[in-house]
């Protein structure tokens, strides 16, 4: 069964690379989404069995709506993936990405294309960090180990968690990672000397 | 106040929010330092949508946050996302929502009736003349956006159709549209209009690319709008460091409620990371200064937005019974579930109590009360110590009785003929 996939990402650079990648492992993708899409129309058009859609992205409100818009059309409507199985949605969460699937679609077709798009985005992911770290010179790269530090030991994080902390942190505040690093690092001070 | 944080479950808590106005109490106690008197150490993280806060929520990504009133009921009952149970002990705040309709829009619903601007009904009518008008010369049907599915923007714009006669179903079209893009859809004219919380309302008044038609205040006085959701599983584990983010979320609502503070409060809320609005009209908008028309003044609502008087931070289990009959008459909840039921498995309202009793203020002693009996403000007995409440009419001048099944307990806007998509 060839599933047909649909790709929403903000990032074209990332969706494109998803998409070569689930062609390469023998999918479907039907089409890639962008922010300006007109998304309704889209999924109505290529009636896709699976929906991958970046987790920050904000369409994914207008995703949970679809259900009740195409309710009196013919084919079963996208929704979260299969309930059960929490372990695939946290992994895939954890990795940046959320799914949607069409109603009855049985969980372990979609489980190796969840697979394939959580290693791209890993992979991305880790790209990103490595010219983002290219780019950090010696000293800045101190003060953000040290942050990264003190969110592993305060927050319980595993590395990996603490470093996309930050990054989130610096995107929401329209911030450099390093200059979240320092506030961080103040912040710690301050809590210290508090107590 | 002498806290002993030694029996806090844990200190660090991170929690999400999405930015609107009604963030406000969680921006403002970490901002203040409520979180961190009351021995918390609290990470906010801003999230882009919705459905990504509860699946943050649900999967333990997030322990909690600010959250639509219905969300920890759709969650419970597993609709639209994973099945997790959720409760909620506090109300963030009253009011703060809005219809807009574009300019165009606007200037049809005037040719029908030049007093269109009078009052939320007259506009709901003018509307329904219009639409009825587009029908007879078979035009499209005119779009009106929401920000989620389970959300007070839908049922109250459901709500508005109806007072003016219109059939929500069958009517209008329905999208879902972020927030933050309201206004650029509106001056595409890919809506018509939408329902969202401030301050995308008076945002679209003051820019001239909308009018505001109904606020929240005109729909249902002194109505909940967000409160603060964590999952049953994360409240019964960590019991004391849910009753501390409590009682720093009310100090800071009560915070928030103080003229004297608004200056402040606008300026921390105006950030690019939290609200990203003018500072100046959020300041407004705290006051009351709502905002409906371009180049006109703004309307004089002191009760537009409410963060803590009449007792506006409990949770009211007959207010989610609200919320799930007009769940169940947008078809969204099957007819077989127990609605009063769910509603009382979120509603926290024993932590809320513990929490006002150590904050030394008086607390409801019953669970449940009518909706659109009280035209002035009002004193609540059944409580430890008499409070203050503010009105509750409904418009359309209805009453909502909570000890009546779904079919019965509430009022419709109009006596329209009701729709039949019942999901059940």
């Amino acid at each position: 069964m060839r599933l047909r996939i649909l790709i929403i990402d903000e990032d074209p650079a990332r969706a494109k690379a998803l998409e070569a990648s689930l062609a390469a492992a023998g999918y479907e993708p039907v089409g890639l989404a962008g922010p300006k899409d007109d998304l309704l129309a889209k999924v109505q058009d290529l009636s896709p069995d699976l929906i991958i859609v970046d987790m920050e992205s904000p369409t994914r409100d207008a995703l949970e709506d679809m259900r009740r818009i195409t309710a009196d059309r013919p084919r079963p409507i996208v929704m979260f993936v299969d309930h059960s199985d929490q372990e695939t949605i946290g992994e895939a969460m954890r990795a940046g990405i959320s799914a949607y699937v069409t109603d009855g679609l049985n969980p372990s077709h979609v489980k190796p294309i969840l697979d394939v798009a959580v290693a791209q985005f890993a992979e991305f992911q880790k790209l990103r960090q490595e010219l983002e770290q290219a780019k950090l010179d010696l000293s800045d790269r101190k003060i953000v180990e040290r942050a990264k530090g003190i969110l592993m030991t305060t927050r319980n994080l595993p590395e990996e968690q603490a470093h996309r902390l930050m990054q989130k942190l610096a995107m929401d505040q329209n911030q450099r990672i390093v200059d979240v690093a320092r506030s961080i690092l103040t912040l710690a001070q301050v809590l210290k000397s508090d107590r | 106040m002498q806290i002993a944080f030694d029996s806090l479950e844990t200190r660090s808590v991170t929690l999400g929010f999405i930015p609107l106005l009604d963030c406000a109490p969680l921006i403002i106690a970490r901002d203040k330092g409520f979180f961190r008197h009351n021995g918390l150490d609290v990470l906010l993280m801003r999230e882009s949508s919705w459905s990504s806060l509860r699946d943050r929520v649900a999967l333990r990504v997030l322990d909690g946050g600010h959250m639509l009133q219905a969300m920890p009921l759709a969650a419970t009952a597993g609709l639209g996302g994973l099945s997790v149970p959720m409760v909620t002990a506090c109300v963030l705040n009253l009011g703060s929502n809005g219809i807009t309709v574009s300019t165009d829009l606007w200037q049809a619903m005037r040719a029908t009736d030049p007093h269109v601007g009078d009052s939320a009904q007259a506009a709901a009518s003018a509307l329904a003349r219009h639409v009825r008008d587009r029908r007879a010369r078979e035009m499209a049907p005119l779009t009106f956006a929401i920000t989620f599915p389970y959300s007070s923007h839908n049922y109250e714009l459901r709500f508005w159709l109806a007072a003016g006669g219109l059939d929500p179903d069958r009517d209008v079209r329905f999208v879902v549209v972020p927030p933050q893009q309201m206004l650029s859809h509106l001056t595409a004219g890919r809506i018509d209009g939408y329902c969202v919380a401030a301050p995308w309302n008076a945002l679209a008044a003051v820019q001239g690319v909308g009018r505001v038609v109904a606020i929240k205040q005109d729909l249902w006085e002194n109505a909940p709008e967000k409160v603060f959701g964590v999952t049953r599983d994360w409240a019964e584990r960590n019991p004391n460091t849910h009753r501390a983010v409590v009682r720093a979320l009310i100090e800071a609502c009560a915070w928030l409620d103080d003229p004297a503070h608004h200056g402040e409060a606008a300026a921390l809320l105006a950030q690019p990371g939290v609200v990203n609005a003018p500072a100046a009209l959020i300041a407004a908008l705290l006051g009351g200064r709502v905002f409906a028309e371009f180049d006109a003044p703004p309307r004089q609502v002191p009760d537009f937005i409410v963060f803590h008087r009449y007792a506006a931070n409990f949770p009211w289990r007959s207010q989610m019974y609200w919320t799930l009959t007009q769940m169940r008459r947008a078809g969204q909840i099957a007819g077989d579930v127990d609605l009063h039921g769910l509603a009382a498995s979120v509603v926290a309202a024993d932590t809320y109590r513990a929490v006002a009793a150590e904050l030394g203020l008086p607390a409801p002693t019953i669970d449940d009360k009518t909706e659109g009996t009280h035209a002035n403000e009002w004193t609540l007995r059944q409580a430890t110590r008499p409070i203050a409440m503010g009105s509750d009419r409904l418009l359309g001048g209805g009453v909502f009785d909570p000890s009546l099944d779904a079919e019965e307990a509430s009022p419709r806007a109009s006596a329209t003929p009701r729709s039949q998509k019942e999901n059940s």
